[in-house]
């Protein structure tokens, strides 16, 4: 038999300290309150999983889910084949590149509160901007707080401008690495502009795609600053996505085990989506 | 199938060129013969890539003309010029299997199937690619990506030429023989004019019936790997060529004659007229030898390189290269050098100045 050093399980402490009191503590307090209920004072009483199961069965939840999927359906349906034209269309070479990628980036160096108010100010129809010019100047009635359509329109509008950016960045930065050769070797075999793309750039992309779909797809499924600043859910609950949903239970209402529950399964749908996601994106076929 | 004339040919990567060091190339005349082995030697930045990217139609010259059979294709783009270029780095569809790889250029021109079949087992034979043509290009050994490289060039049967830059630059040196045969082989079977650029003189000179050598954006000379490396045209093409390179030392020209360190050297023939300033002796190691001789130095360094040694000698200021298959002198002798009178030559400024002996 061999002799092992058992020492080397110190090294691993700092690790598990910081993985402890980062995500395990954190994650395990939630839990501790998703199986209680409390009245206040600091007392609480064995609820079992009856919250999940409430939850699971109200309406109010299921509206919110679905208006979140619907949500950041639509804007990776529109971002990203936007952001994948956007990056096409910008130049390789020249003095123009630091100007588009310095103007691409600015969006994203706003702080989220501030987006969401600006857009808030922008929208308002009778003294912002697009609201006052919409509905004065072309006649067309838009009033983002009282229409949920219009409500939506301005907040998936408000998530391309914000974020549109992130896709361009990385989709350039993919397509800046293929080599010259490869253009030249296309035109040479005759490929249509199509099939450069299908063939050569979006093969080439690829991998930070699926990196910009997955970071698009856990921000947007996570929003909350933004729309709430923008809409606070409204009007009615019409742009109520769960996150706004949540803190409204947790902290408007002081449902602490429901909302714990919530947060649960809100960070499982979460996890289940993005790993789908990603293993499916990485389990084509390899050569071996 | 063409013969390809680039007449009064010039580029210049600046908008507005001013003097000749702002051409990449400066006025080329040249005819590539049909069906001929050409190689563009010269060294990094001598223009060739430039050139090569002409022909193939990738860049339109700042000035000249490019003919293929007396049809003026300056203007056309690659597609429509017929022609097929390998590239220096592998260039191949990852997602697509070898197959579609190879038959990519031919679908692009609407090629029915059945002749796609029939063009693509043809080429993966030659290539012996044939066991790999199902799976996916992407996961492939360099070697085997540069075979699909060239398969995909050669498996139209209408192009021109098929261009080679440096392809075999990414390839590991026991591969290179191989796929360089491969290539000569390849040029017998298909009949179609090649033009294979590097700067690796063996690979040149292994591949090419015609050699055509650049330095800075101009041609230096044309010729067979014999003709270059017997008569260089410019002391360019001698120290280029030949490991080592020629000889090249200063003289001076008196009255038809060559002196060098006070005496009198024997020539191939008669020097042609012109200045005699700026002239220089240009003789390969090959035909340095020693023996009973009034021109005497001092060996410095014998290095031993496997088939033969060189030795290298000091004659007044002046290194001499010498290459010598049997027994070589020892370091600090004293020793007689002897010219070899038939490959003995003049160049002045640069450029060849005797005249070939009848």
């Amino acid at each position: 038999m061999r002799a092992y050093n058992q020492k080397a399980w110190f090294f691993v402490l700092p690790v598990l300290l910081l993985v402890a009191f980062n995500a395990l503590i954190p994650i395990m307090t939630v839990v501790n309150y998703s199986v209680q209920e409390t009245f206040g004072d600091n007392v609480f009483f064995w609820q079992g999983l009856d919250w999940f199961e409430q939850l699971l069965r109200s309406d109010r939840f299921h509206a919110a889910l679905g208006r979140q999927f619907l949500f950041t359906g639509l804007i990776l349906l529109i971002e990203v084949p936007l952001g994948v034209a956007v990056a096409l269309s910008m130049p390789r070479k020249g003095i123009w590149v630091p100007v588009c990628l310095v103007t691409m980036a600015l969006p994203m160096l706003i702080p989220w509160n501030v987006v969401g108010a600006m857009w808030n100010i922008f929208t308002l129809p009778d003294i912002g901007l697009l609201g006052y010019f919409f509905n004065n100047i072309l006649s067309i009635s838009y009033n983002m707080t009282q229409d949920p359509l219009a409500a939506w329109i301005t907040i998936v509008t408000m998530d391309v401008w914000h974020w549109t950016s992130l896709v361009v960045l990385l989709s350039y930065a993919g397509l800046v690495s293929i080599p010259d050769d490869y253009y030249r070797a296309a035109r040479i075999d005759g490929a249509s502009n199509f099939s450069v793309f299908r063939y050569i750039q979006l093969p080439k992309m690829k991998t930070v795609l699926t990196i910009a779909i997955l970071l698009r797809f856990m921000d947007s499924f996570n929003i909350y600053t933004e729309p709430f600043v923008l809409t606070g859910g409204g009007p009615g609950n019409s742009t109520t996505l769960l996150s706004i949903d949540l803190v409204k239970i947790a902290l408007g209402q002081f449902d602490l085990g429901p909302a714990a529950a919530m947060s649960l399964i809100y960070f499982a749908i979460t996890l289940l989506v993005s790993w789908v996601f990603y293993s499916v994106m990485n389990n084509q076929p390899k050569e071996g | 199938m063409a013969k390809i004339s680039l007449s009064h040919l010039k580029h210049s990567y600046e908008p507005n060129p001013k003097g000749p060091e702002d051409y990449a190339l400066k006025e080329i005349n040249l005819d590539w013969q049909d069906g001929g082995a050409y190689a563009l030697l010269g060294p990094s930045g001598c223009g060739k890539s430039t050139l090569l990217n002409i022909i193939s139609g990738l860049l339109i010259p700042s000035e000249g003309k490019i003919l293929f059979d007396d049809r003026d294709v300056t203007a056309l783009s690659p597609d429509q010029r017929n022609i097929a270029q390998v590239f220096q780095f592998p260039v191949i569809y990852d997602t697509m299997t070898v197959y579609d790889n190879l038959a990519f250029p031919l679908r692009n021109r609407g090629v029915d199937e059945t002749t796609v079949k029939r063009r693509v087992s043809d080429i993966a034979a030659m290539l012996e690619v044939e066991d790999i043509l199902a799976r996916r290009a992407s996961g492939l050994s360099p070697d085997n990506k540069q075979k699909i490289s060239m398969g995909r060039g050669l498996v139209r049967d209408d192009v021109n030429v098929v261009m080679f830059d440096e392809p075999l630059t990414v390839i590991d040196p026991h591969l290179k023989w191989k796929l360089r045969s491969k290539l000569k082989e390849l040029h017998h079977r298909v009949n179609a004019t090649m033009i294979y650029v590097t700067h690796d003189q063996t690979e040149a000179l292994t591949f090419a019936d015609r050699v055509v050598v650049m330095d800075e954006g101009q041609v230096v000379q044309i010729g067979t790997p014999v003709e270059l490396f017997e008569r260089p045209e410019h002391t360019f093409v001698g120290h280029f060529i030949g490991s080592p390179g020629m000889n090249i030392i200063p003289c001076l020209v008196e009255d038809g004659a060559a002196k060098f360190l006070d005496q009198f050297i024997d020539l191939e023939g008669p020097i042609k007229t012109g200045g005699s300033a700026n002239c220089e002796i240009g003789i390969r190691p090959e035909f340095v030898s020693f023996g009973e001789s009034t021109l005497r130095g001092t060996v410095m360094k014998v290095s031993d390189i496997g088939r033969h040694k060189v030795v290298e000698v000091m004659l007044g200021e002046y290194k001499i290269a010498s290459i010598v298959e049997d027994i070589a002198p020892q370091r600090g002798e004293n020793i007689g050098v002897v010219f070899q009178k038939s490959q003995t030559r003049i160049y002045r400024d640069g450029w060849l100045a005797t005249e070939k002996a009848s």
